[in-house]
């Protein structure tokens, strides 16, 4: 495919590039890369971000932060999704902001923020988004909050 | 008063203009210089829940949030299922499926048009959209045996067959929706009123709406031709010849049109969906097979299908999915991670209204009070979806 | 002037004794199950169905039932389905802003027991926070559901067998 060749040059030695089910998945290995390819992603075309999602994996010492990213200006690439993702350690978990490149991620990374506690450097406005007051410094989509669930099945 | 000399407002939530949310406006005189939406009011923590529910259970969960276009949520998950699960669902399930969205879609639009005319001070427009989307619901009604909560799509297929009234039902609201057309185009889309309220108010340019990543009929009304019905057809949309609507303007006048023009089109693929439908079965082989035998009969005489058990315990692969469905609002996208559980380790769910919140909330500063009520209405912004 | 404050209180007591007798009190009654103003507060998804009510096919202004704009002239409050914490807060404070004699109507599963949400961590059960008169099960009800409980609603009125707020408790 011809796009993954594009975006393997463009990641060069900073990330891993596969395609899973269709999409390009790019791992970026250092948070601290992440802004450099995402600029080069944005020349290329990629200018907005659909969705910012946080996945918990602590019992594996860190949680995934994945951007998908797509185009509404370039049409071949707007079929196209692209999968960035970011690991951060559980017990400090920081990444850089991406809104000085994407400006869409401004809610996303703030509701990621709320819900996680992941601390996106350089955001403006990190604050609670949707949860009342006294959910400071509670994440409540981490694993380690619990909820009831019901006992039907394992 | 706050310091600069600007006057702070509250709105809502107990307020007509709001709908479930607060909106802290900062104003120099009447123009808004400052505009911080308060959301979260309807936070109901459906991506936690999510993790702690069966991925059947989760079909009606996942409704809730945009119930009044309930369809196409639906389907945005189903796809999400069964791209993980490995499953294609027969074609007619697929067509039914197409039905299906766009009549939720024309439900939607009604029901946005519905409350934009309400919030410009048009009690007709709220009245006739209204009572023009009870005939859609009525249909959907038809087709899936509930009035709002279809959950009528299923991982493999769909839950019901089409009635033996619904082509001839469905010609007849078609007639009676292009006939209803003309009257809106003189009462509403033409009334000098709506004209001066929106002509030229909240304009969204290409390249801010790009920026801000603007999903639906907004940023179709921004002069950005995307859909993705065409980039990435799902369901039946392939072989469905229609056209998206795209305006240049940019200003709640283009949007409230092309909200219009998509419900034509709609009615257009449906009667495409209806005439090239095919016959066959609604469920994948896979799970048909599992239905008891007792129940199968029930099935082919009824149409209705009874589920297998196997739905109790689906346990898709580990692996991880998105998929996207074009929905009356805007793009709903959803990120499904499985682990191999019968739970989904996480799953994401982005609203249209969600990605609209920053289109909302960065559109309003400088323009006037007055015009507040119809951005927020332009926008068709609705708070449970945005807060899940 | 204290005499006067005592009389001020004393006639204020004597109109309400007076209100409270069975002639006077049924007429009001009957007044007030004609003026249901429910007040314009949507709390969650069942404003898709409540808004549906006051649309020309079910027409809930027959039952003279009319969303109205601010707490002070209404009477009625309809909880839309879920309660969220701070949705919790917003609608305790509209109620306490009402006039009395105000009703409180639950729609929803949601409003009844959490619904598909009762395990979720933001949500608070309506019955808790509110006196609820009417429970409308459903998910969500249909709006001829909405209607019936309305109906049920103005039949209790009539009878006289609703809670009266804080007056009642002396
Ligand atoms: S009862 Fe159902 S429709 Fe009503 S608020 Fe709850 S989830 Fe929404």
């Amino acid at each position: 495919m011809e796009l993954k060749e594009r975006i393997e040059t463009i990641v060069g030695s900073t990330g891993e590039v596969r395609i899973d089910r269709g999409n390009i998945v790019v791992e970026v290995k250092e948070p601290k890369k992440i802004i450099e390819i995402a600029k080069k992603l944005k020349a290329e075309g990629f200018d907005h971000v659909k969705s910012v999602s946080g996945v918990d994996y602590s019992d594996q010492g860190y949680f995934e932060i994945v951007y998908h990213v797509s185009s509404y200006s370039t049409p071949e690439l707007a079929k196209a999704i692209l999968v960035l993702k970011v690991k951060v350690p559980s017990d400090n978990p920081r990444s850089p902001s991406l809104i000085e490149i994407w400006p869409s991620v401004e809610m996303m990374e703030r509701e990621t923020y709320e819900m996680y506690g992941i601390i996106f450097e350089g955001h403006p406005e990190l604050k609670r988004l949707f949860l009342p007051e006294e959910f400071e410094g509670v994440y409540p989509l981490r694993k380690s909050f619990k909820i009831k669930e019901e006992g039907i099945m394992a | 008063m706050s310091e600069e000399g600007y006057m702070l407002l509250q709105i809502g939530p107990q307020h007509p203009g709001s709908g479930h949310m607060r909106m802290l406006v900062k104003l120099d005189g009447d123009v808004i210089v400052d505009f911080i939406p308060d959301v979260g009011y309807v936070h109901r923590t459906v991506e936690k829940i999510a993790e702690t529910k069966l991925y059947i259970q989760n079909i009606p969960l996942l409704e809730k949030p945009i119930l009044n276009d309930s369809g196409n949520a639906n389907l945005a998950y189903i796809i999400a299922v069964e791209k993980l699960l490995d499953v294609e669902p027969p074609p007619r399930a697929q067509y039914l499926r197409t039905i299906m969205a766009e009549l939720s879609r024309i439900a939607s639009h009604l029901y946005g048009i519905g409350i934009l005319s309400i919030l410009i001070g048009s009690s007709t427009g709220f009245m006739w959209a209204f009572g023009d989307r009870e005939i859609f619901i009525h249909l959907m009604q038809m087709m899936s045996g509930a009035r709002i909560t279809y959950s009528y799509m299923v991982p493999g297929g769909v839950r019901r067959d089409l009635p033996d009234q619904f082509r001839e039902e469905f010609r007849k609201a078609a007639r009676y929706m292009r006939r209803r057309y003309k009257d809106y185009e003189k009462i509403i889309i033409k009334n000098p009123v709506t004209r001066a309220r929106l002509e030229g108010v909240g304009v969204l340019s290409r390249e801010k709406a790009i920026e801000w990543g603007t999903v639906g009929p907004n940023l179709r009304a921004s002069g950005v031709a995307y859909d993705v019905r065409k980039v990435e057809p799902y369901a039946a949309y392939e072989d469905i010849d229609f056209e998206i609507a795209v305006r240049e303007e940019g200003d709640c006048y283009a949007r409230l049109l092309v909200r219009f023009q998509e419900i034509m089109e709609s009615l257009k693929i449906i009667e495409q969906a209806l005439e090239k439908i095919p016959n066959g079965k609604i469920l994948a082989e896979k799970y048909e097979k599992m239905i008891q035998p007792r129940a199968k009969k029930l099935v082919e005489g009824t149409g209705r299908i009874k589920f297998p058990a196997i739905y109790v315990n689906l346990k898709p692969p580990k692996g991880e999915v998105f998929s996207r469905v074009e929905s009356g609002k805007g793009e709903i996208t959803v990120y499904l991670v499985s682990n191999g559980s019968p739970k989904p380790y996480r799953l994401r769910f982005v609203t249209p209204s969600f990605r609209n919140l920053l289109t909302f909330k960065n559109l309003i500063p400088g323009h006037r009070l007055a015009d507040f009520p119809a951005i927020y209405g332009s926008l068709d912004y609705f708070p449970p979806g945005a807060d899940r | 002037m204290i005499l006067i404050g005592n009389m001020e209180e004393f006639l204020r007591r004597a109109a309400k004794w007076l209100i409270e007798k069975k002639p006077i009190r049924d007429v009001r009654d009957w007044g007030i199950h004609f003026s249901l103003w429910p007040v314009h507060l949507t709390t969650a998804c069942c404003g898709v169905e409540f808004a549906a009510v006051s649309d020309p096919k079910y027409d809930a202004e027959r039952f003279g039932v009319l969303p109205f704009v601010g707490p002070r002239q209404t009477n009625f409050i309809l909880i839309e389905g879920t309660l969220t914490r701070k949705m919790a807060r917003a609608a305790r404070l509209v109620y306490e802003q009402m006039p009395e004699p105000k009703f409180v109507i639950a729609m929803g599963a949601c409003a009844i027991d959490g619904g598909i949400f009762w395990n979720s961590y933001n949500i608070v059960r309506a019955h808790e926070i509110l006196p609820v008169e009417v429970f409308i099960p459903g998910c969500p009800p249909r709006p001829e559901a909405v209607i019936q409980a309305v109906m049920k609603l103005q039949k209790k009125i009539k009878r006289g067998d609703y809670y009266y707020g804080v007056e009642r408790e002396d």
